[in-house]
């Protein structure tokens, strides 16, 4: 029985750690229920004191398309079924931007935390992709409606969704780790990012189509955009009711593992430093 | 099995430092912004000044001891606490610590003012390291230690600061720590549940708890611990049985 217990101990050893990378990842494993909790806590603060509380999530995106559809349907005429066209850009959009803003904000709300105990600290920034997981998830019912209002036809291309939230999850979290990475020591990032964003946005097709930008220096615009591949997957399989082209596809699955390895190689890396840091 | 070797080579000690060496850069000389860095990086000037806030540490602290660490403010107590809780990876030296190290969070560090209380004990306790199963184990536990069974439903943000200090006790204690790092967290709430706290805190020591207790008070290191470490601009000024080290202390500091 004794002997039994003294099995258990952990042992840590300073001079003895494995590659960051790694200890890391089995970290967050075995902190798999603080992500929950996390995730939850995100969930429920945020709409605990609103009248309307999880409905927002469904609103939101629904307003702001409103507001798109009155402002540039007029000058945006060629696209079939407008809002639904926006609708679709703004969720892959909404997701990707809130996350990676979201992953800055809980790391530094956790460096007082990192000071105090050890966690893996990667923890906060998984959780958060985790939090728009289910955010995105929500904000499908009202794309579902409209879709069906204005008569675009839901196929059998849909089934393919589960693996494009995971490869837009995927990219997110490396963009969210290599922010989240230099914020700490860098806190211009946070302010910089907003503009980034905004700009990121005109040059992505969440509202202008990709007609438009695609005539933009040769195409090349759209081209270098990694979020373009993802809101062409996305939108190709909900509002076109397409399967992908292979090629699609692989570019937009080869940018998002891409992403995520080098987020992950880069904040572990970085980590170590963050407690240096008072 | 491997685990088994280092248990035995570590003869009977919980924790040891080598040589542990900490070196902070200078607040005033880091870089905030990309212009700053690239000037200075222009300047070949990016070399930094630094400051040594622990110098060689090398101690061994016993499993099952309660040792004290006593020193003035920034003599460096509080970044070999960091070090042994593996937040902190010490520049050089080696950190080895033989079972779960368990820093008592501040009063409820990581709570959140809108969850309630039920939530706040999950949150913290996954924080803390533990799963789902554990905490649900526990609960009951947790819930009549803090003694506030009225208010488990509310939100934090109801609570007095003296109800978010027990909480957070009660959560950090429910569970057998293996080593203890206490960072002057004894004074909380009132003096009833101040003798609670005591009370678990001896109830640990028995069990074999190692536990490292930070204080500025020479009478509580005294009266607690057996052994005790004075460190002053992160060196080690003396180390030894804790009446010796406190007096020492005391005539030092003019008390």
């Amino acid at each position: 029985m004794e002997k039994k217990q003294i099995t258990q101990k952990e042992i840590y050893d300073s001079s003895k750690r494995g590659h960051t990378a790694w200890e890391e990842l089995k970290g967050v494993l075995r902190y798999k229920d603080l992500i929950f909790q996390l995730i939850r806590r995100d969930l429920v603060s945020r709409y605990k004191r609103s009248v309307l509380g999880i409905a927002w999530t469904m609103l939101n995106p629904l307003g702001t398309m409103l507001v798109m559809t009155i402002v540039f349907s007029r000058v945006f005429s060629t696209t079939k079924s407008y809002s639904a066209f926006i609708l679709t850009g703004l969720i892959v959009w909404n997701f990707f931007s809130q996350t990676t803003q979201h992953c800055m904000d809980s790391t530094l709300w956790g460096s007082g935390l990192f000071k105090t105990i050890y966690l893996p600290r990667t923890s906060f920034i998984v959780s958060s992709i985790g939090t728009g997981i289910v955010n995105f998830i929500i904000s499908l019912v009202p794309l579902l409606i409209i879709m069906l209002f204005t008569g675009v036809p839901i196929k059998l291309s849909a089934i393919m969704l589960p693996v494009v939230l995971l490869l837009l999850s995927f990219f997110s979290l490396g963009i969210g780790l290599l922010l989240s990475a230099y914020s700490v020591f860098f806190p211009d990032i946070a302010e910089m990012y907003t503009i980034v964003l905004m700009a990121w946005m005109y040059l992505s097709p969440v509202i202008v189509p990709e007609e438009i930008l695609a005539s933009i220096l040769n195409g090349w615009i759209i081209k270098i955009n990694p979020l373009y591949y993802l809101i062409k997957l996305f939108r190709s399989v909900v509002y076109e009711g397409l399967f992908p082209s292979l090629s699609l596809f692989l570019s937009a699955a080869g940018i998002s593992l891409t992403m995520f390895i080098i987020g992950w190689l880069v904040f572990t890396k970085k980590s170590d430093k963050f407690s240096y840091y008072v | 099995m491997s685990k088994q070797k280092i248990i035995n080579s570590n003869g009977n000690f919980d924790i040891i430092l080598e040589n542990v060496t900490v070196r902070y850069q200078l607040p005033g000389e880091r870089v905030r912004t990309f212009k700053e860095y690239a000037i200075k990086f222009a300047q070949g000037k990016h070399k930094k000044r630094s400051f040594l806030a622990l110098d060689h540490i090398n101690l061994k602290i016993k499993a099952g001891e309660i040792f004290g660490i006593i020193g003035k403010n920034g003599a460096g107590k509080s970044t070999l606490l960091k070090v042994i809780s593996r937040v902190l990876i010490p520049t050089e030296g080696r950190v080895v610590t033989c079972g779960r190290v368990y820093p008592l969070l501040q009063l409820g560090a990581g709570f959140h003012p809108e969850l309630t209380g039920i939530e706040n004990i999950f949150l913290n306790g996954t924080l803390l390291g533990h799963t789902r199963d554990e905490i649900e184990e526990k609960y009951q536990d947790i819930v009549e230690f803090s003694e506030i069974v009225d208010f488990i439903n509310m939100p934090m943000r109801t609570y007095s600061s003296g109800m978010q200090a027990r909480l957070g006790f009660a959560v950090a204690s429910a569970w057998q720590p293996e080593i203890l790092i206490l960072d002057e967290v004894l004074s909380v709430g009132d003096v009833a549940f101040q003798q609670k706290c005591q009370n678990r805190m001896r109830e640990f020591r028995e069990k074999g708890t190692t536990t490292v207790l930070v204080s500025h008070s020479p009478e509580l290191i005294t009266s607690l611990c057996e052994r005790a470490l004075w460190i002053d601009k992160g060196e080690i000024v003396a180390l030894g049985k804790s009446d010796k080290i406190t007096q020492g202390y005391k005539t030092k500091m003019g008390v």
